[in-house]
């Protein structure tokens, strides 16, 4: 499938589709300025450090291009941050807003995802996330729909078992919580023969269980 | 295209009577060397073949035609004509009442679009005709339970359980060449060629439901329709266990891909999941792909990852144990009451940890009695054997050097020869007894095959490993299926 034949929905609109399958996400808000921003932090928790991101279709390559701004705290500097990102923008990023989420805290990171391929039609794909997830390459796939049993064979299969114990003051992760992810992933794919490809990338891992921090659902145009 | 009819499937594996269409008089050709295959190893069925001019072939009065085969008196149709001539060749036979055709014949799928078009042609009257059209471009079909050795390579290998299907047909040859050197025998084996109408997984199907195969292996490269090849083998491995080797994994490559996900979805990612839902066995190599086979035929599955270790030296035990450690199994803690039995029949000097090592503290029942005592502990899932054939080693250099048989060689030589046997075959009926995996390894299983030890564990039916490391991986490769049989309450 070519790029021309599909397009990304925004971060906050893959978000609402991955949540509706079962996939735990934050608490976020979308707002088109800086004064909406301040007000939304404030609604997610009145001293809780939050994060502001660029929202829109055509964003792409948030964390290189400075697009993400974390550990906020108070109005003053939730506005400033939410002027700089929309400042930012560009005429490819079509049309944007400021996306807010309370600013969460975990070290280790997994990416989670679905795409489909031209021998075998869609696969859910679970692995070691964050920026490195591709050099890293340490991922698990099987064919969509998978069984509670595959999903846990998927975590299984991954090199970097050490990772899903206790770390660093952190609980091991909920493994249970993480096969729910990849069984909701599975059934989206199923119900949506219209999705091509699904990112969640960082799959962030809090208090032992995941949540969805980043996430790109590509639908066909 | 359905699969095959079982009436079909029977007159390609255990045909009445079998006819070779273009027997040749050179022995340098395919249709000579067809028939003599088939002749050499006294298939059990009536043999016929044509050959334009008539003459006589090895001692066979070749007929000029298939119209004068007697009524009903064969079933399968081996085809060595060129491919301009199948389609009569076919409609002939099958008046005749062949219901099968292996087809060597090149010039199909593999030879351009004329080729393409010949293909299909041929496959749409084998179905008019009611026909199993195996090939075309294809080296043969091998039955053991026939004695029927129809194909243009050699080795025709003993039988067994292990059902072979290749795409490629020179690897149907590799396994085969394994199975003569191991002992572990096949039970059908089927080079499917171009695969044009009766596909690999058309095969593996078949050897499922096959009383006389217990384990399938298969070689593929390409998959047709990736997702139907996944349901198909879906089914087969969870009847029996299928070792898939795979080639041309690394060709696909990484796409092009906006998203990590698909940047990450290689081909070879892809299958090795598949494989895995699926239940197959994925060797790295055609030996691993053989070994495993032959474990599957020959060794009950283990009821876990508990490996314990038995040597009569030291540093095979700590490799071994490493190997045990790569593959996912696990070196068991030897139990107290465990280490307790095995004082009672040694020395102080042993290891008393697992890799259980005897440190040549071992008299003449040792390796027997310890060997039963660990294999029937309720902590220990499989054993791995090791040291089996030093002394006959000895015992060759003895026997053919200038002091034999004086000097009381002669009684030594038989004692350590006959020993070793001994081992063999504890070892085998251990096995048998607990219902654990008991797996012997030496290199001398091949440096010196004619060795009493490797000797004898052949003899049991059993491989005897080149490696330790060997015996591990297929050792991890019959815990894993086992564990994905038990996991799924199969």
């Amino acid at each position: 499938m070519t790029r021309a034949d599909t397009r990304t929905l925004s971060e906050h609109e893959s978000k609402r589709v991955l949540a509706g399958a079962g996939v735990p996400v934050l608490d976020e808000r979308v707002v088109d300025t800086p004064d909406d921003a301040a007000r939304a932090a404030r609604e997610l928790g009145a001293d809780a450090p939050v994060v502001v991101k660029l929202c829109g279709e055509g964003v792409a390559h948030k964390t290189e291009r400075g697009l993400v701004r974390l550990g906020l705290r108070g109005d003053d500097d939730v506005r400033a941050a939410s002027r700089a990102v929309l400042d930012a923008a560009t005429p490819d990023d079509g049309d944007v807003s400021v996306l807010l989420a309370p600013m969460v805290r975990g070290s280790r990171e997994l990416i989670a995802g679905v795409a489909r391929d031209p021998q075998f039609g869609a696969c859910v794909m679970v692995g070691i996330g964050g920026v490195l997830a591709e050099a890293l390459a340490d991922v698990a796939f099987r064919l969509v729909p998978i069984e509670r049993v595959d999903a846990e064979e998927m975590l299984d299969d991954l090199g970097t078992q050490a990772l899903f114990g206790p770390v660093r003051g952190e609980p091991a992760v909920d493994r249970g919580a993480v096969v729910d992810v990849l069984l909701a992933l599975s059934g989206l794919a199923d119900a949506r023969p219209d999705i091509t490809s699904v990112d969640v990338n960082p799959l962030v891992v809090v208090d032992g269980r995941p949540i969805a921090v980043d996430a790109l659902v590509e639908v066909r145009a | 295209m359905t699969p095959p009819s079982a009436e079909q499937w029977q007159a390609l594996f255990e045909p009445r009577g079998v006819v070779v269409a273009g027997a040749s008089t050179h022995p340098g050709k395919f249709g000579f060397v067809a028939l003599h295959n088939i002749l050499r190893h006294d298939y059990s069925g009536a043999v016929f073949a044509t050959n334009r001019e008539g003459g006589d072939i090895l001692g066979h009065r070749a007929l000029t035609s298939v119209e004068d085969l007697p009524e009903g008196s064969v079933d399968l149709v081996f085809v060595c004509t060129p491919a301009a001539a199948n389609p009569e060749l076919l409609k002939a036979c099958a008046a005749k009442g062949v219901r099968a055709a292996f087809v060597t014949s090149a010039g199909y799928g593999e030879a351009g679009e004329e080729g393409r078009a010949a293909e299909r042609a041929l496959v749409e009257l084998a179905s008019e005709l009611g026909m199993l059209l195996a090939g075309p471009n294809g080296q043969g079909v091998v039955s053991t339970p026939a004695s029927l050795c129809a194909q243009i390579v050699a080795p025709y290998p003993p039988p067994g359980g292990i059902a072979i299907v290749s795409q490629s047909g020179n690897f149907v040859s590799s396994f085969q060449n394994y199975a003569v050197q191991t002992g572990v025998g096949v039970s059908r084996a089927v080079s499917a060629g171009n695969a044009a109408a009766v596909t690999v997984p058309d095969f593996l199907e078949y050897f499922s439901e096959d009383d006389e195969t217990t384990v399938a292996l298969a070689y593929v490269e390409g998959v047709t329709d990736g997702r139907a090849f996944f349901e198909r083998i879906h089914g087969v491995a969870r009847r029996k266990p299928l070792v898939l080797l795979k080639g041309g994994v690394t060709t696909g490559g990484q796409r092009a891909a906006a998203s990590h996900t698909g940047a990450l979805a290689s081909d070879e990612r892809i299958f090795d999941g598949m494989c895995r839902q699926a239940g197959a066995t994925r060797p790295a190599n055609v030996e691993e792909a053989f070994e495993a086979a032959a474990t599957f035929a020959t060794q009950p599955l283990p009821r876990g990852p508990r490996v314990a270790v038995l040597t009569t030296a030291g540093g095979w035990g700590v490799v071994t144990a490493d190997a045990v450690a790569r593959a996912g199994l696990e070196l068991l803690r030897l139990p107290d009451d465990l280490r307790a039995a095995i004082d009672g029949k040694l020395p102080p000097r042993w290891s008393r940890n697992n890799p259980v090592d005897l440190a040549g503290a071992e008299t003449r029942d040792t390796i027997p009695e310890v060997m039963e005592l660990i294999a029937s502990h309720d902590a220990v899932d499989a054993v791995v054997y090791l040291g089996i054939g030093i002394q006959s080693n000895q015992a060759r250099l003895m026997r053919t050097g200038p002091f034999y048989p004086d000097h009381g060689l002669e009684r030594i030589v038989a004692y350590h020869e006959r020993q070793d046997e001994r081992f063999a075959h504890a070892a085998a009926d251990i096995s048998e007894a607990t219902g654990k995996p008991i797996l012997t390894a030496t290199e001398l299983a091949v440096a010196d095959p004619e060795n009493a030890g490797p000797r004898a564990v052949r003899a049991t039916g059993r491989v005897c490993y080149a490696s330790s490391n060997r015996a591990v991986t297929a050792l991890a490769h019959l815990y894993r299926y086992a564990r994905f049989r038990r996991r799924r309450g199969l």
